[in-house]
C-alpha cells in the first residue's frame, strides 16, 4: 500500500461526502456529508505531510478537527431549532424563501 | 525530530484583532454575570466602543507601516501591509455603523432580535419570553467574534490562517441569521441554507488547501507562488487546488455561480444583520481574494484571468437581470449585491497596479450604501388594524408613495440607491469609475464595456424604486400599506454617517483615493 492509495481514498471519501450533501434531503445527513468532506481533507493533509516529510499538514489536521467540532455545535443547534418549530428536518420542506 | 522554534510575535501589530476578539469574550462574560437590567446597555456600549478603539489602532499601525514598511508577523502567517490595514479600517467602519443599527430599537421598544433564540417560533415559551421582556444580548458578542474573524481575513498570509478566519467569521453569522424577531420560521430557514452551503463551500476550500499543500509542500501564499513557478508537472493538482480555494472565497463574496444562498439569507436574516453581513463579509472576503491573486497567483504559469472574467460577467448579468424581476426589497438588494460582487471583481480581474486601491474604494462606497439601505428597510413597517407597528414592509408595492409621507427617509434611501446605480456625485459613481479604469489599464476593455452596459441596466431597477417612492400612489391591495417609524438615535446616527460618507466620497473622493493609493503594495 503506497501513500498514493491514501490520496485516492481521500478523494473517494470527499466525493461521497459532496454527493451526500447535494442529494440527501435530510439536513442531518447532508451535514454528515460535510463532515465526511472535512475528514477526507484531513486524510489528504496528513498523507501529503508524510510525503513532504513536514509536520505542517498534521498540525493543520488538528485545526480542522477543532473547526469541525465548532461547526457541529452551530449546525446541530440550527437543525434542532428548526425541528422544534416544524417537526421535520427535510431541507426541501422549508421553502418559504422563493422568488 | 524537527526542533521547535518559538515564533516571535509582534503583539502590537495584532492589537486591533485582539481588541475586538477580547471584547467579544468579555461580552460573553457580561451576558453571564451582569444583571439583566443593565446587561443590554453594557453590551451595546462594548460593541460600539470596541470597533472605534480598533479603528484608532489600525490608524496607528497604518502610520507605522507607511513609515517603516510592510512586514510579516508570527512566522510569516500574517501580513501587515497597506491593503490589509485599509481593508481592516473599512470593515471596522462598517462594524460601527452596522452595530449601531443592530443595537437600535423601535419607538415601541421592540428590538430586531428574538427574545429567546432557543424558543421555537410561536411556542408558549417564546410568548412568555416576549412578555417577560427578555432580550438575547448574546448577539453583540457574536457579532464581535465574527468581526474578529473578518479582521484576520485580510491579513492572512497562509492558507491555514485563512481557513480558520473564514470559519471564525462565518459561524457566528449562521447563528445571527436565525435570530430575527419577526418571521422567525423564515429566519431559521435562511440560517439552515446559509449553514449547509457555507459548510459545503468551506469543505471545498479546505480540499483546495490540501491539494495546494500537496503540490508545494507549504501553505504560505508567497511560497506557493514560488513553488508554482519552479515545480514542473503536477499542474492539474495546482489548478484544481487553486480553483477550489478561490471557490470558497467567491462563495463568501456571493459571486455567480456561488450566489444561491445570497437572496434567501439576505431576505430571511434580521435586517440589521443583513446590512452588516452584506457590507463587511464581502469586504473581508474580497481582501482575501486580493492577497491570493496578487501574492500567489502570479507564480502560476497559467492564467486565472479567464475564470475571473467568467465569474465577473456572470455575476453582473445574472445579478442585474434577477434583481429586475424581484418584488421584495430585501431580495432586490440581495441580487444587486450579487451584481456588485461582479463589478468589484472587474477592478482586479487584470491584476493591474491600481486594482487593490480601486477595489477597496468600491467596497467602501458599496458597503456604506448597503448598511444605510438596509437600515432604511428596518424602519419601513406595516401597521395592524389597531395601528400597532408590526413586521417590516418588504414588498415593493408597499413602498409606493413613501416619499410623500416621509420625505427625509425617502430622500436618504434615494441617495443610497443612486450610489448603487453609480450616478455622479455619489460614492458609487467614483467607485465604479476607478474600478473600470483599473480594469481598462490592465487591458480588459471588453469586460469594461460589458460592465458599463450592466450598470446601465442595473440603474433601471434602482430608479424604479425611486419612482415608486415618489410618483406612485399606494395601490388598494390586500397588503397593509407601509409606514415609516421614527428611527432610534443609533439608527439615525448610522444613517447620517452612511449618507454623509456616500455624499462626501462622491463629491470629494481625492483624499481617500490618495490614502488608498498608498495601500497598493503587498508584502511578499
Amino acid at each position: 500500500m503506497t501513500l498514493l492509495h491514501y490520496l485516492v481514498l481521500s478523494g473517494v471519501l470527499f466525493t461521497i461526502g459532496a454527493a451526500t450533501v447535494l442529494t440527501r434531503r435530510n439536513a442531518i445527513l447532508a451535514f454528515m456529508g460535510v463532515e465526511l468532506m472535512l475528514n477526507s481533507c484531513n486524510l489528504a493533509l496528513v498523507t501529503f505531510s508524510r510525503i513532504h516529510g513536514t509536520l505542517t499538514g498534521q498540525v493543520m489536521a488538528f485545526f480542522v478537527m477543532v473547526v469541525a467540532a465548532a461547526e457541529v455545535v452551530v449546525g446541530l443547534a440550527i437543525i434542532v431549532s428548526i425541528y422544534r418549530a416544524r417537526r421535520t428536518v427535510s431541507v426541501d420542506e422549508p421553502s418559504l424563501l422563493k422568488n | 525530530m524537527t526542533t521547535f522554534v518559538a515564533p516571535v510575535i509582534d503583539w502590537a501589530a495584532l492589537s486591533a484583532i485582539l481588541v475586538i476578539a477580547g471584547t467579544g469574550i468579555v461580552g460573553v462574560l457580561v451576558a453571564a454575570f451582569v444583571p439583566a437590567s443593565s446587561r443590554r446597555t453594557v453590551q451595546v456600549v462594548l460593541a460600539l466602543v470596541a470597533p472605534l478603539a480598533a479603528l484608532a489602532v489600525v490608524a496607528w499601525r497604518w502610520s507605522v507601516v507607511v513609515g517603516g514598511g510592510e512586514s510579516t508577523l508570527v512566522a510569516g502567517q500574517l501580513a501587515e501591509d497597506g491593503p490589509a490595514l485599509a481593508a481592516q479600517a473599512i470593515i471596522l467602519i462598517f462594524a460601527v455603523v452596522g452595530f449601531a443599527v443592530m443595537a437600535s430599537r423601535l419607538p415601541n421598544g421592540e428590538e430586531a432580535f428574538a427574545p429567546q433564540g432557543a424558543a421555537a417560533p410561536g411556542s408558549a415559551y417564546e410568548e412568555a419570553a416576549r412578555r417577560a421582556g427578555l432580550e438575547q444580548t448574546e448577539v453583540f458578542p457574536l457579532a464581535l467574534l465574527s468581526l474578529a474573524g473578518m479582521l484576520v481575513f485580510p491579513m492572512a498570509n497562509d492558507l491555514l490562517v485563512m481557513f480558520v478566519a473564514l470559519e471564525v467569521l462565518s459561524l457566528p453569522l449562521y447563528v445571527l441569521s436565525a435570530m430575527a424577531r419577526r418571521r422567525r420560521v423564515l429566519s431559521h430557514e435562511a440560517a439552515l441554507k446559509y449553514f449547509l452551503l457555507g459548510a459545503f463551500s468551506s469543505a471545498l476550500f479546505l480540499f483546495g488547501v490540501a491539494l495546494l499543500f500537496g503540490f508545494s509542500g507549504s501553505i504560505s501564499l508567497p511560497d506557493l507562488g514560488t513553488a508554482a513557478a519552479t515545480t514542473v508537472g503536477m499542474d492539474g493538482m495546482a489548478v484544481v487546488g487553486f480553483v477550489l480555494v478561490l471557490t470558497g472565497l467567491l462563495f463568501k463574496v456571493g459571486a455567480v455561480p456561488f450566489h444561491a444562498w445570497v437572496p434567501d439569507v439576505y431576505q430571511g436574516a434580521p435586517t440589521p444583520v443583513t446590512g452588516f453581513m452584506a457590507a463587511a463579509t464581502k469586504t473581508a472576503a474580497f481582501a482575501a481574494i486580493l492577497r491570493l491573486l496578487y501574492v500567489a497567483a502570479p507564480g502560476f504559469g497559467w492564467d486565472v484571468e479567464p475564470v475571473l472574467w467568467a465569474v465577473a460577467i456572470a455575476s453582473m448579468l445574472l445579478g442585474t437581470v434577477a434583481a429586475i424581476v424581484q418584488t421584495d426589497i430585501k431580495r432586490t438588494l440581495a441580487y444587486s449585491s450579487v451584481a456588485h460582487a461582479g463589478f468589484a471583481l472587474v477592478a482586479i480581474v487584470s491584476l493591474s497596479e491600481q486594482g487593490p486601491s480601486a477595489l477597496l474604494f468600491y467596497l467602501l462606497a458599496y458597503g456604506l450604501a448597503t448598511v444605510g439601505a438596509f437600515a432604511v428597510v428596518t424602519l419601513v413597517r406595516e401597521r395592524d388594524a389597531d395601528g400597532n407597528v408590526t413586521g417590516e414592509a418588504t414588498h415593493l408595492s408597499q413602498w409606493a408613495g413613501l416619499g410623500r409621507r416621509h420625505p427625509v427617509l425617502a430622500a436618504t434611501m434615494t441617495l443610497f440607491l443612486l450610489s448603487f446605480a453609480g450616478i455622479p456625485l455619489t460614492a458609487g459613481f467614483v467607485g465604479k469609475f476607478v474600478a473600470f479604469v483599473a480594469a481598462a489599464d490592465g487591458g480588459a476593455w471588453p469586460l469594461v464595456v460589458i460592465a458599463v452596459i450592466a450598470s446601465a441596466a442595473a440603474a433601471f431597477f434602482y430608479v424604479r424604486i425611486i419612482v415608486l417612492m415618489y410618483f406612485s400612489r399606494p395601490e388598494e391591495s390586500e397588503r397593509p400599506g407601509a409606514d415609516a417609524v421614527e428611527p432610534g438615535a443609533l439608527t439615525r446616527a448610522s444613517l447620517v454617517l452612511c449618507a454623509l460618507g456616500t455624499l462626501v466620497l462622491g463629491v470629494w473622493p481625492t483624499p481617500v483615493l490618495d490614502l488608498l493609493a498608498q495601500a497598493a503594495k503587498f508584502v511578499v
